[in-house]
């Protein structure tokens, strides 16, 4: 897809959760939007690693932009997943106090609540706390309860809000780098390897890119550094065993590694938080494995390392000022960056959307609503049907009664629609279905998923990808002659 | 959907599924339907290319697919048993319901009288062995490399490390080498391969394969495709020594480190299991706790030999096709003794030995050991060399077992260790 000459109103640069939640707001207006993403398929950055949790906002110190648009994020969480058909959950958070000193903490947090604006926080005792989650450590002296506190499938809210967007009018453009931008004549020139964009206004939402990209107009204003996460994931036989996510008492740093149940019923070990010099690494360690088992094993003592079926790690874009950077560039009002997006920003994500469509009016963009402004985004998981509704799909599109993936229980049907919902790639398949994600860990499923995106997208063996074309799963056929004389 | 009734349901159509479906309708149990996921019966022995199954069952060494091939062509003899491929049973209950679904029939419902779990075992993938490193394309377990090179006709890599030496690991050292794939190495956390020994030989020695014994993986180096990785030696605590890591450069790692089996039904249908095995309790008869429900081959533990799957699968459909005759008091009052695992004994199966039932015993050994004598009762014979990789089978006669005793020790004694 060339871009040559492509001229729009907005122009966001990357579609992660922050890029993509502003896609769909702007995609309400009458507006001409292109959403740019270097990698291969969207949510392929800081996002696809994210921990999943939509936090409550006790967290974060008030006065802040995260913790006001945390808060709000919060709020504006149950109508968007019902809206996207999006995997989340209100399944409350817990900090627990191990001892009486660290009770007294747990105060300090309830105020902090309290002046972020997050209601119904209780304070729970030893008995409280356990008979909540049995599977806690009986030692623990008590903890907090914010029932407002939740869960979501990171990737899945990404897909969901770039396919509405796309679905409101936005263009999407994957594999699309930025490599150039000067201002000329009222209008951005952006050059990128796909051909040239002229565009109004620019959204700097590039994550660990996001002080490169400012760079690119001369604004040196703050600097991005990586700090790591790994996170291990354990079998669904787990389904239950916590049911609300679990926090210790935050450090300075980080608000510490947590017990997450996700909303697919696994239950989530991390994250660690380290600062790494390379923006490429997302390499897990032994020692990040010794310190996340040490840690959440004193919280749930019952945790065993032989229920892991995977881990991962992902690289938070870190600003430099403790607090989100969301503000018009000193150089160029019409270039607003949206950096600094660590923790809560999942949560803030569409706060942060609403945010920016303010400050893009601010700056002189006319705002009209569409009148036709579509909010729902419709996809096949067969998992979630009754049986009655699974036969009824099978009637009338049998691929949805042929199960690829065994552990996740994901059917032919729901692959080929993600391949044209936008995966073009084995991980791309499997964010957006979860066919590979459970406990074989693709052994299965993989060859089969191979097969399909070869069909679907016209791809040799050689061109089948893990999540971009460095990443080559086959060399071609073993014979690649098939006119052997054998066959006669 | 409407629910019918069958007799016994058969859920795996590999070599345990056949020979069990197989031996039942011989019985004269009337409505069998054996359930499998793929396409063509038979199990993962259609990707085993490679030959050296049948040498105990048909006396003769034949390929994976010759071998299923033997028990498909005699299903032709049994109309009872019908055949759902690309059907995956997606629950069963203790009650002996299960729901399916394929392409062609939908989702469907059936209330059996009796059910054959006969699932297999799937592999230990990375996550589960926590391998530190990047997440790069180029790593796969030995059955899915398998699928891609035998099945699917792909070349998954150029040149290849296989991380550990069981005789699927071994195999595959071999089968990548006939295809131009390199194998730079084989490594082994264990001092000792876990594959039968003519597979070391075969399949490594006589292809200069280097085996690192006492070594592991300790990371996987590469962005987008594999691009090596790091190999250490292990301490006698099994701990990587990693001030002696070195590189060995592939774009490949082949992860052959266990096989697990596969009994997420067995486990929502009640089923008691057996942690020594992964598999469910099971007695000579191939019964589970679950009345009704009977499970044999990988799904029970993890076999050495497709022969022994197929002799066990044999009794299983003997005692299912019983069971749903009502023929069962037969066995039900008869005496029972349980086995109880002692010296170097990892695991046994069956766990339970109904009296006037054939009683063959697959024991696994904790670890290897010279010229020991293996006791079951007052059952006792000698074995020169004795691994956690071959498992021992031994056939106890009725005058061995001391059936008002109530259990059955068994044991390895003498012998030296040999790590």
């Amino acid at each position: 897809m060339l871009l040559n000459g492509t001229e729009t109103d907005v122009l966001i640069i990357g579609a992660g959760v922050v890029g993509s939640a502003l896609a769909r707001e702007l995609s309400r207006y009458q507006l001409r939007v292109l959403l740019v993403e270097k990698e291969v398929d969207v949510a392929f950055g800081t996002s696809k690693a994210n921990s999943g949790i939509v936090h409550s906002g006790i967290h974060d110190h008030p006065g802040t932009l995260k913790a006001k648009l945390c808060v709000e994020g919060n709020r504006l969480y149950p109508q968007m997943a019902e809206e996207l058909n999006v995997l989340y959950k209100q399944n409350g958070t817990l900090v627990v106090a191990r001892d009486a000193s660290e009770c007294e903490m747990l105060g300090q947090l309830v105020n902090q609540g309290l002046l972020n604006g997050v209601s119904g926080v209780q304070v729970l005792g030893r008995e409280e706390l356990h008979r909540l989650e049995p599977n806690l450590n009986p030692d623990l002296a008590g903890g907090l309860l914010v029932p407002s506190g939740g869960i979501v499938i990171p990737f899945d809210l990404v897909y969901a809000l770039v396919e509405n967007a796309v679905a409101n009018g936005v263009q999407l453009a994957v594999s699309t780098e930025v490599w150039q931008i000067r201002w000329e004549g009222g209008q951005f020139i952006v050059e990128t390897n796909r051909g040239m964009v002229k565009t109004k206004y620019i959204v700097n939402a590039a994550g660990l890119g996001a002080a490169k990209v400012a760079g690119m107009i001369g604004d040196e204003s703050f600097t991005i550094y990586a700090r790591k996460g790994e996170e291990y994931l354990l079998d669904r036989r787990l389904e239950g065993y916590i049911q609300r996510t679990v926090f210790p008492l935050p450090t300075p740093e980080s608000k510490g590694i947590l017990i997450i149940p996700t909303v697919e019923g696994n239950i989530m070990l991390g994250p660690t938080a380290h600062r790494v010099d390379s923006f490429h690494d997302f390499s897990t360690s032994a020692a990040g494995w010794d310190e996340i088992f040490r840690f959440t094993q004193r919280l749930v003592p019952g945790l065993q390392a032989s229920d892991v079926i995977t881990s991962f790690s992902g690289l938070r874009a870190a600003g430099d000022t403790g607090d989100f950077i969301i503000r018009p560039s000193e150089l160029n009002t019409h270039f607003i960056h949206v950096a600094g997006i660590e923790s809560p920003g999942l949560t803030a994500a569409p706060a942060i959307a609403r945010y920016v469509v303010e400050l893009l009016e601010d700056a002189g963009l006319r705002m009209t609503a569409k009148r036709f402004f579509n909010p729902y985004r419709l996809v096949v998981r067969i998992r979630d049907l009754s049986l009655e509704d699974r036969d009824r799909l099978a009637v009338k599109c049998p691929a949805y009664a042929n199960i690829v993936c065994r552990c996740e229980m994901v059917s032919e049907g729901e692959i080929r629609d993600a391949v044209r919902r936008g995966a073009t790639t084995l991980d791309g398949v499997k964010l957006r279905t979860r066919s590979g994600m459970g406990r074989c860990q693709g052994g299965f499923c993989s060859p089969m998923v191979m097969r399909i995106l070869m069909e679907e997208l016209g791809l040799k063996p050689e061109e089948v990808t893990k999540n971009g074309p460095d990443s080559p799963l086959l060399f071609g056929n073993l014979r690649d002659n098939p006119s052997c004389p054998e066959k006669d | 959907m409407k629910e019918q009734a069958i007799d016994i349901a058969v859920i795996g159509g590999g070599p345990a599924g056949l020979a069990a479906a197989i031996a039942a309708a011989k019985a004269g149990v009337e409505r069998i339907v054996i359930f499998d996921r793929q396409a063509e019966l038979g199990g993962i022995l259609n990707q085993c290319i490679h030959n050296g199954f049948g040498l105990r069952y048909f006396k003769e060494e034949l390929t994976g697919p010759e071998y299923a091939a033997r028990f498909i062509a005699q299903l032709a003899e049994y109309p009872q048993i019908e055949v759902k491929l690309e059907t995956m049973v997606v629950e069963l209950t203790a009650d002996k319901q299960l729901i399916t679904t394929s392409r062609r029939d939908g989702w469907n419902l059936y209330q059996a009288k009796a059910v054959i779990l006969a699932m297999g075992c799937r592999e230990r993938p990375r996550g589960a062995i926590n391998i530190p490193g990047t997440r790069p394309a180029g790593v796969y377990t030995a059955g899915t490399m398998q699928r891609l090179m035998n099945i699917e006709g792909f070349r998954p890599g150029n040149r290849a490390v296989i991380l550990g030496s069981g005789d699927i690991g071994l195999i595959m050292a071999r089968r990548l080498t006939l295809e131009g794939i390199q194998v730079a190495a084989v490594l082994e956390l264990l001092p000792y391969s876990c594959g039968l020994n003519r597979n070391v030989v075969q399949c490594l020695e006589d292809f200069d394969i280097p085996l690192y014994l006492s070594h592991t993986v300790v990371e996987i180096c590469g962005e987008g495709r594999v691009t090596g990785v790091k190999a250490a030696p292990v301490g006698s605590d099994r701990r990587p020594i990693l001030e002696r890591s070195f590189m060995i450069d592939c774009d490949t790692l082949v992860l052959s480190v266990g096989l697990i089996p596969e009994n997420e039904l067995s486990r929502e249908a009640g089923v008691q299991m057996e942690p020594s095995t992964g598999g469910p309790r099971i007695d000579t008869g191939c019964r589970t706790s679950v009345p009704g429900i009977f499970a044999c081959g990988n799904v029970a533990h993890v076999h050495d030999l497709v022969d022994d799957v197929s002799e066990e699968s044999r009794i299983a459909g003997i005692a299912a096709a019983a069971y749903v005759l009502g023929e069962e008091s037969i066995a039900n009052g008869q005496k029972r003794v349980k086995v109880v695992p002692g010296r170097n004994i990892r695991s046994v199966t069956p766990q339970e030995i109904v009296a006037g039932e054939p009683s063959a015993l697959y024991i696994r050994v904790a670890f290897p050991e010279r010229d020991v004598v293996v006791t079951a009762g007052s059952h006792r014979s000698k074995h020169r060399i004795v691994t956690p990789g071959e498992t021992v089978r031994i056939v106890l006669r009725p005058e061995d077992i001391d059936f008002n005793a109530g259990v059955l020790p068994v044991a390895v004694e003498g012998g030296e260790v040999n790590a």
